[in-house]
């Protein structure tokens, strides 16, 4: 890449001249610019007559040094003279950071920042809720609006592609119940309530739970950012020319698709998790399946069974509309669509657990408790 | 001829499944030249690019640059190489999660971990102003610039290095006429400023008409024509007479024609073949 970039100092009668050799470019320069900065006093001339090549960075360098020392440049060829005379054209006064702030402001502007991002958010999410409700009562006075196909289509990936994962899952903390039941209650002698531990708590909580955390990581992400990149590459605002509602084409297909399909796979989950109990209360409890199931039928109320499905739709409207909303909500730039697929999720499954909450008050106060 | 050559395809052959790109494709890209590539839509001058710079892999053929074959070669070697070149891409392809300074420094950083941040911060101020964005882009967001400022910032940053060779994907789509015009004159002054070989894809024929030293023609998976366009007018292909003889190819012609005096008046040695 050539020699690397030098220089050497001559006092001639009093009058300091820096004799540069080498290649003045980025890839010599090594420690040059350090040397070049620790030379002292005054430097009347620049000889850059025996250098092999220069670079922007190489004349900046130069340019720089020349105009702090008050030094001459002289020996230049033509055409390096140029490149030196638009380098030194290009010393303005230009910003390169951000302004600073005082820490004290900034933590105080971010806590303001995040409290009106959080009240709009929660102003977004009603009025998105608004608008998908007005969406819905469209399609149901104009059917034919309805999207069959892509809420079908929606089917297959939102129910039946997580059918795998989800019962894997709910089959392994039907165990995981059944196991730790077992081993507190054996301490009273009471094994066989572990029976009514895994009927009741699958049935009318973690089922539907563990579903919809499911569910807002699978789908409620692939929604946003879905209609987040779609968003970017301005595919949306070509639907609106065209005179295509997104909320009718986008969203409703998708919400009411994890809608229908949250209560289905609730029950499943449901299932798979009593059968994986059952399972290891036959195999480490020696409950017999037929014995397991008596019991069951015995001490799981019916309702249990409907609290879990009420709650399914419900759940899969919040994972549906959060992601969807999410998405919406991109701009500008590929950051974001990480940003609101993180932020779909965490806002889905806080909702839910939230909403969990208020539905166990409510189902006891009805008295289905 | 006593031209030494910069860039040197041979026999490059390319595909995506079934469908072939490029055949027995040759070219040559002469040292301080500003060479054009155009053709058609779906021609192929984006992945001849490519396959320059080493982002897709041709099934044969050989390419050299600076002497040097960058196929087939070690990761160390191949990045010695593509030190000596910048690439602009047609979007501008800033990293958004940077600033325009950043941007611009992210090379510098990677390859010269010896410069100081003082140093930094002036070569990305300098090569700011060179580029023609105005003063306060430093500190911007890609996301915040206009399409016309991401090609300057993303330009800046192929220079970053101070290549020998710069790539330019369609430098001058989506941009204004006027803007366009001073995005040309840039290429050009930091061509002639900077000694830079460029490489450029473009539609705009009146980039071609006005910066471009040589024209390449990309037509039947190959390069079928490179020469000034005075010397691609007198052959006798239709794409090629469509091409610089349509209305659009007409309006470029008057244009340079009236501004010739001026361009005459201006030409600096060194630049005309």
């Amino acid at each position: 890449m050539g020699p690397q970039a030098d220089f050497s100092q001559d006092n001639v009668g009093g009058a300091v001249t820096l004799r540069f050799t080498g290649s003045l470019s980025l890839s010599c320069l090594k420690d040059f610019p350090d040397r070049l900065r620790a030379v002292p006093g005054k430097v009347e001339r620049l000889d850059l007559s025996d250098i092999q090549r220069i670079d922007t960075v190489g004349a900046w360098l130069i340019h720089r040094f020349a105009l702090e020392h008050g030094a001459q440049i002289d020996g230049l060829k033509p055409d390096y003279a140029h490149l030196l005379e638009q380098v030194a054209k290009a010393d303005q006064q230009v910003a390169i950071r951000p302004d600073a702030q005082s820490p004290l402001v900034r933590v105080l502007g971010e806590i303001g920042a995040a409290t009106t991002v959080a009240f709009h958010t929660m102003y977004g999410l009603l009025a998105f809720f608004g608008g998908a409700c007005v969406a819905f009562f469209n399609v149901l006075t104009h059917p034919r609006r309805f999207r069959l196909n892509a809420t079908v289509q929606r089917f297959e990936v939102i129910g039946v592609s997580a059918l795998g994962i989800i019962g894997l899952m709910s089959f392994l903390i039907g165990i995981v119940i059944a196991q730790q039941g077992s081993v507190q209650l054996r301490q009273f002698g009471a094994e066989i309530f572990t029976i009514n531990l895994i009927g009741r708590l699958t049935l009318r909580e973690l089922g539907v739970l563990m579903t919809a955390i499911m569910v807002a990581g699978r789908s409620g992400s692939a929604f946003a950012a879905q209609i987040g990149t779609m968003k970017l590459t301005e595919e949306i605002d070509a639907m609106r020319t065209i005179g295509v509602s997104p909320m009718e084409a986008l969203v409703l297909p998708r919400v009411l698709a994890v809608v229908l399909m949250m209560p289905l796979l609730g029950f499943y989950s449901g299932l798979i998790g009593i059968f994986g109990g059952g399972l290891l209360c036959w195999v480490s409890l020696d409950i017999p399946p037929v014995t397991f199931i008596q019991r069951l039928r015995e001490v799981v109320p019916i309702t249990d069974l409907y609290v879990g499905l009420i709650k399914a739709p419900v759940f899969g409207a919040i994972i549906g509309l959060a992601g969807c909303f999410q998405g919406m909500q991109v701009e500008s730039d590929a950051e974001q669509v990480g940003k609101r697929t993180t932020a779909a999720v965490v806002q889905a499954i806080f909702l839910v657990i939230v909403l969990d909450a208020f539905f166990a008050v409510f189902f006891t106060w009805v008295g289905w408790g | 001829m006593g031209f030494e050559s910069i860039i040197s395809v041979r026999g490059l052959r390319n595909s995506f499944g079934e469908q072939v790109v490029h055949e027995h494709l040759d070219l040559e890209v002469r040292r301080g030249e500003i060479l054009g590539v155009v053709g058609g839509s779906g021609t192929g001058k984006s992945v001849l690019m490519r396959s320059i710079i080493g982002l897709q892999v041709p099934d044969e053929g050989s390419v050299t640059v600076f002497g040097e074959s960058t196929l087939d070669r070690n990761d160390q070697d191949v990045i010695a190489i593509r030190r000596r070149w910048g690439v602009l891409f047609q979007g501008g392809a800033l990293f958004s999660t940077l600033t325009v300074a950043e941007n611009v420094q992210v090379p510098l950083r990677e390859f010269y971990r010896e410069l100081d941040h003082a140093l930094l911060d002036e070569i990305a101020a300098y090569k700011v102003v060179m580029t023609g964005l105005p003063a306060d882009a430093g500190p911007k967001y890609p996301a915040e610039l206009s399409g016309g400022m991401r090609k300057r910032a993303g330009l800046a940053r192929a220079l970053a290095l101070d290549p020998e060779l710069l790539f330019l994907d369609e430098p001058t789509a989506g941009l204004d006429p006027i803007g366009a015009a001073a995005f040309d004159e840039l290429t050009l002054s930091l061509q002639q400023t900077m000694g830079l070989t460029v490489f450029l894809i473009t539609h705009d024929l009146d980039t071609l008409y006005t910066i471009c030293d040589r024209v390449a023609v990309m037509a039947d998976q190959r390069v079928i024509a490179v020469g000034t366009i005075k010397e691609l007018l007198a052959l006798d292909h239709p794409w090629i007479q469509d091409y610089f003889n349509g209305p659009r190819g007409r309006a470029a012609t008057a244009s340079v024609e009236s501004a010739d005096a001026r361009a005459a008046a201006r030409a600096e040695p060194g630049t005309s073949n």
